[in-house]
């Protein structure tokens, strides 16, 4: 029999910069340590600074001035408890607690600023901030077969939550590229999952409005300056003369004239400086253009998720292009109507095979003796998914063959009328 | 072509899947020289199969066609050949999820039966993890084996014959997660609990009968397990389709202020050359009956010791 191997207890103690999850009882917070900063939990203020050290799942008490003690005995229910329940920090559980996140608790935590670090539980923040309850979310890694070493395509509003999960499944093995729509991506709730640095490698970015560019070939990825310009040689030599004007003024004794000459330079370096940097900026983000281009324009990604409050039937349609042929999809939507049109465009257009819309329940129950019964029903409000594989693309004609059957399949029910 | 690594072409050996129509698959295994019989006609693998595509379309030889598809976990689940009841994908993500499983998780199992959920789970925990598989049925177990290796899964997997009660998985203080499929999972928790890792891991118990689930709950509480919880989950499938509803005949329009204007308002969508003009609406009706009880999945996280 195998022994185990022993834990480094190194890699499980907290550390400033750690995202922790809190636990009360059945509540759970999850925040950042960090040095001296006051916590809200349950009611209370607290400081996190003496768990720095101590092992993920201690017990502590809070004590005078807000400073956190260690609790010496075993003890369920009122004590505060430390927890880390997975190898990167964040605790998905299933605490059915949904509905304890009241309206004063949303305001609290929009007073605060989500930025990823004051998040509850991901249960809670999923049917909040974007309706996807996590069954919904369940579905949608395992019916788009996530998996390390694939190359996926993302295309969701929900604060970077299905954008992590994604990620987290694909274990920082193989890449992921974001659509987004707008600006820039938003990774708010991709932050609190903690990945390792090397994972924000395999993560890449496109712009939905340079989509149609792509696919028609025209997609510019020159080099070019800030106006829009190609790079010249010029630019430099102005940066090279300014640099020396601003080691002239030396002396001890400076005259009027000489300090507006000083406050002159300085700005001229000042905007030099601002110039350089978004010379910088610029090229970066061309480089990451480019090398999400260069992983879309092969037209094989290996899957497609679609989880957003944008109408997904154009969303679908665009995206779609870009996955080889026997590829899994999925599309989530709070509603079905939207669904059932991508359900029909697909049918007419082709290209997509075991089209299926479904939605799922969800029911707890209380495991007791002699008391054991279900507690809470979830249903309709995880929204809806609407799930195929891709196809080599066929012509009219030939996917007639498979169009009737469906039909014949369909007159057999009773009391249904549909058309021919 | 593996379980847990896409792959373009189609090669000798790999396992495809055959798409002849709604809900009507079959795996296959390709073969220099062999032949499959589809409903269309037969399917030749040398010149069919071996070069093409996945997702490509296949003209057998009465005239019809195919699509040949890569193999994933979900379309295995729905065609594989049944030994034991199976889990479906419904349980099967929601498990997957609820376990924190992803790639380099190293989880235990048992039973095996007819290796559903463990295809999920091994390409869930691709490449860097591993699956201890214990099943007490000799052939099971030795199907299992046979079937990850023609899956070109076998280096990921281990599966052991014995009684999980009895002799638990075959490995200590190593599993990041276990699964329990039996029918007494209580007498497999002290087991359950020594697989995994010191600094705690998930519990998932699977269990048809509520009465299971009772005996389980205790043992979980009594070994120490925390945060239990016990869910099911149902998926609705919602038929989409295009219905034709008639339009009632009010008699001739006389006096416009009176007379009712609703049948001719809605008339965009008019089916010509019937009586009664009609509209035809897109809709998603759900089935007249919901899918039925699998099975309870209880859930608990054992502590760090």
């Amino acid at each position: 029999m195998a022994e185990s191997v022993n834990d480094s207890d190194a890699e499980s103690r907290i550390s400033f910069g750690d995202y922790v999850v809190l636990k009360r009882g059945d509540v759970f917070k999850s925040v950042q340590v960090e040095n001296k900063k006051k916590v809200i939990f349950e009611k209370q203020w607290f400081f996190l600074d003496n768990a720095v050290g101590q092992l993920f799942g201690t017990r502590f008490e809070i004590g005078a001035g807000g400073s956190l003690k260690l609790k010496a005995a075993k003890h369920s229910g009122d004590s505060l408890d430390s927890k880390e329940a997975g190898q990167d920090n964040r605790h998905i559980l299933d605490d059915g607690k949904s509905q304890k996140l009241t309206r004063d608790d949303i305001e609290t935590l929009k007073e605060q600023g989500l930025k990823g670090q004051h998040l509850y539980s991901i249960v809670n923040v999923f049917v909040y901030f974007s309706h996807l309850r996590y069954d919904t979310l369940a579905q949608i890694l395992t019916l788009g077969n996530i998996h390390a070493g694939s190359k996926i395509l993302v295309f969701e509003t929900c604060a970077g939550l299905v954008l992590g999960s994604v990620m987290e499944r694909m274990g920082g093995f193989g890449s992921v590229i974001q659509m987004y729509p707008g600006g820039g991506p938003t990774r708010a709730g991709m932050e609190s999952f903690g990945f390792p640095s090397h994972f924000h490698e395999t993560l890449h970015e496109f712009p939905l409005c340079k989509v149609n560019a792509l696919l028609a070939g025209t997609l510019d990825l020159s080099e070019k300056d800030a106006d829009g310009n190609r790079r010249s040689e010029s630019s430099q030599e102005t940066s090279g003369v300014s640099e020396e004007r601003s080691s002239e003024p030396q002396s001890m004794e400076v005259s009027v004239d000489q300090q507006e000459e000083m406050r002159r330079v300085e700005r001229e370096r000042l905007r030099e400086q601002k110039a350089q940097e978004k010379k910088v900026k610029m090229e970066e983000k061309r480089k990451k253009l480019a090398s999400a281009a260069a992983l879309l324009e092969g037209r094989n990604a290996d899957g497609l998720v679609i989880a957003s409050r944008f109408h997904p039937c154009p969303v679908l349609m665009g995206l779609l292009k870009f996955i080889a042929p026997s590829r899994p999809f999925v599309v989530y939507c709070q509603y079905r109507e939207p669904l059932i049109e991508c359900y029909t465009k697909l049918r007419e257009q082709g290209g997509a095979i075991s089209l299926r819309l479904t939605d799922s329940w969800l029911r707890h129950y209380q495991v007791l003796p002699n008391r054991t019964h279900p507690v809470l029903l979830m249903s309709g409000g995880g929204g809806y998914l609407l799930s195929g594989t891709t196809v080599a693309a066929d012509s009219a004609k030939t996917r007639n063959q498979h169009k009737s059957e469906e039909h014949v399949a369909k007159r057999l029910k009773l009391d249904e009328i549909s058309s021919a | 072509m593996s379980f847990v690594e896409y792959s373009e072409i189609i090669q000798e050996g790999d396992v495809v899947i055959i798409f002849q129509g709604h809900e009507s698959m079959m795996p296959i295994k390709v073969q220099s020289g062999a032949q499959t019989q589809t409903r269309y006609g037969a399917i030749r693998h040398s010149s069919d199969l071996i070069g093409q595509r996945f997702g490509s379309k296949v003209t057998c030889s009465k005239g019809g066609w195919v699509y040949v598809l890569h193999p994933t976990p979900e379309l295995w689940t729905v065609n594989l050949p049944h030994r034991t009841q199976i889990l479906y994908t419904t349980d099967i993500a929601n498990i997957t999820l609820m376990l924190e499983l992803k790639p380099g998780s190293v989880v235990c199992e048992s039973g095996t039966g007819s290796g559903s959920l463990s295809h999920s789970i091994l390409r869930t925990i691709a490449p860097t993890g591993h699956l201890h598989t214990v099943e007490f049925h000799a052939q099971r177990a030795e199907k299992a084996m046979q079937e990850f290796k023609e899956h070109k899964v076998s280096h990921l997997v281990t599966v052991r014959n014995q009684d999980v009660c009895k002799d638990g998985f075959g490995i200590t203080g190593i599993a990041d997660a276990v699964f329990l499929d039996i029918p007494s999972p209580w007498e497999a928790i002290t087991h359950a609990k020594s697989a995994i890792k010191r600094k705690g891991g998930r519990i998932c118990s699977f269990s048809p009968c509520i009465e299971q689930v009772q005996r389980t709950c205790e043992a979980l509480l009594d070994h120490g397990f925390e945060e239990i919880c016990t869910l099911e989950v149902l998926l609705r499938v919602h038929d989409v389709r295009t219905v034709t509803l008639p339009l009632p005949d009010f008699g001739p329009e006389e006096d416009s202020t009176d007379s009712c204007q609703l049948a001719s308002d809605l008339s965009q969508d008019e089916v010509p050359n019937t009586g009664n003009s009609s509209v035809i609406c897109r809709t998603a009706t759900p089935p007249r009956e919901m899918a039925g009880h699998t099975g309870y999945l209880t859930f608990a996280t054992k502590p760090r010791d």
